[in-house]
């Protein structure tokens, strides 16, 4: 089932002179159960199209479309509802707010969306469980490692019933080892049927993907899925030596 | 490195003889490094031939195992003391490729960078899908090398990007009207437009 479909979007800034395309003409497709990374350099329109898929910046031409919505057929309100449901964001800065404890971060979008208190809390107790910080729920982010406050932002991005997570550099700074553990929890979560985006510069971390699309000046250059049989590549001269 | 010094290591372990030799060695390597049976008997009598290795009495089935000397276990101990040489290692093709690529007239260096880069990737995908799917840390060995073929992969994708990145300001080669060019300008080296 398709879940986020992206159709000949152009996404320009400024005019005239000054004008930037930041895409020029992408057209995407990620199924549930699937993780695409996209990667490219600075300024290939890596963040922009992932604001496009996330309802947070408007295409100039072409539709967004999640679970079939065009994005731009909502009103402010409607879009606001599905992103706050539907789709996780995790972000480089992890966006935890300081005041709040780690359940009560994860807590947030559920209450936003009208879920009585003690029910939020328990379900973001769960989810902080699922991420592997179960007790953690009253500690506040400054008392907590880089490494779990970012499984506390995962927690959260993942919490409810949503099926677009969307991550730009999830990883950040952390050492590898705890930015495996990251990525392993964006790839069960997208195994467990969601779909995933996921913007990096990092080639170790895209090759948790199902598929890399390369961007270059806002067009998509080439995409690399897998071979049919991993044991062909241990054999590949050259790959493994 | 040789296969002769896995052996020797393999042999460390105690006697074998060619066929448990070639298991052991494919064992330990996770199956990167497939051997066949002619190359394991090869080196065998070479290092047979420069008393590293000796050969004991046949066995009841046919078999002969091989045991380690004293001057094998010092060779042997040497070779894990010794760094491995950058310069012992086969010359890296795809270096090679890029230089001539930017030479040569009419080659689309870019596509050729790209080519490379997915084809890296796609092994990337697949080191780490095997990785994956090992949900409890698999045996260490073998983890150990998959990680390293990660590693490599990862310092070549990026590598491949440091090549695009260089290139933007790098002019196309053009054909000279007298080849060979007086001066061929080096690799990586950045002419100003």
């Amino acid at each position: 089932m398709t879940i986020l479909e992206l159709t000949g979007v152009h996404r320009t800034h400024g005019s005239g002179e000054t004008e930037v395309h930041a895409l020029r003409g992408i057209t995407l497709t990620i199924a549930a159960g699937e993780l695409v990374a996209v990667m490219g350099p600075s300024g290939s329109g890596k963040s922009t199209l992932l604001n496009l898929a996330g309802g947070l910046d408007r295409p100039s031409q072409g539709t967004v479309r999640v679970e079939g919505t065009e994005l731009g057929g909502c009103g402010r309100r409607a879009l606001a509802a599905l992103r706050r449901r539907r789709i996780g964001y995790v972000f480089q800065d992890l966006n935890l707010l300081a005041s709040l404890t780690a359940a009560e971060n994860v807590a947030l979008p559920l209450e936003l969306d009208g879920m009585g208190r003690r029910k939020a809390a328990r379900l973001a107790g769960a989810a902080l469980s699922e991420v592997d910080l179960a007790g953690y729920d009253a500690r506040f982010p400054d008392e907590m490692s880089g490494g779990q406050q970012q499984r506390v932002a995962i927690a959260r991005a993942l919490i409810g019933d949503r099926r677009l997570i969307l991550a730009d550099e999830p990883t950040g700074a952390l050492d590898s080892q705890t930015g495996e553990t990251v990525l392993r929890l964006l790839r069960s979560k997208v195994d467990e049927g969601a779909a995933g985006v996921l913007v990096t510069h990092d080639a170790r971390h895209a090759a948790w993907a199902d598929r890399v699309v390369f961007l270059r000046d806002g067009v998509i250059v080439d995409t690399a899925g897998p071979l049919a049989e991993p044991d062909e590549l241990l054999n590949t001269p050259g790959v493994a030596r | 490195m040789s296969v002769r010094y896995g052996l020797l290591a393999l042999l460390e372990r105690g006697p074998m003889y060619g066929y448990q030799l070639r298991t052991a060695f494919e064992e330990s390597t996770g199956g990167t490094w497939p051997l066949n049976i002619g190359q394991v008997y090869t080196t065998l009598s070479r290092l047979e031939r420069d008393d590293l290795v000796s050969a004991l009495p046949e066995q009841d089935g046919g078999q002969r195992s091989y045991e380690i000397t004293g001057a094998g276990r010092a060779e042997l101990a040497l070779w894990f003391a010794t760094p491995v040489e950058r310069a012992d290692r086969p010359r890296d093709e795809l270096a090679i490729k890029l230089a001539l690529a930017l030479t040569t007239p009419g080659v689309d260096v870019r596509a050729v960078v790209q080519t490379q880069r997915t084809a890296t990737m796609r092994a990337l995908q697949e080191f780490t899908r095997l990785k994956a799917a090992d949900a409890e840390p698999a045996e260490l060995p073998w983890r150990l090398v998959l990680d390293a073929m990660i590693f490599q992969a990862e310092a070549e994708a990026r590598w491949l990007d440091h090549c695009e990145a260089s290139l933007v300001r790098y002019p196309p080669a053009t054909r000279s009207a007298t080849a060979p060019a007086a001066q061929p300008h080096r690799p990586g080296e950045v002419r100003s437009r």
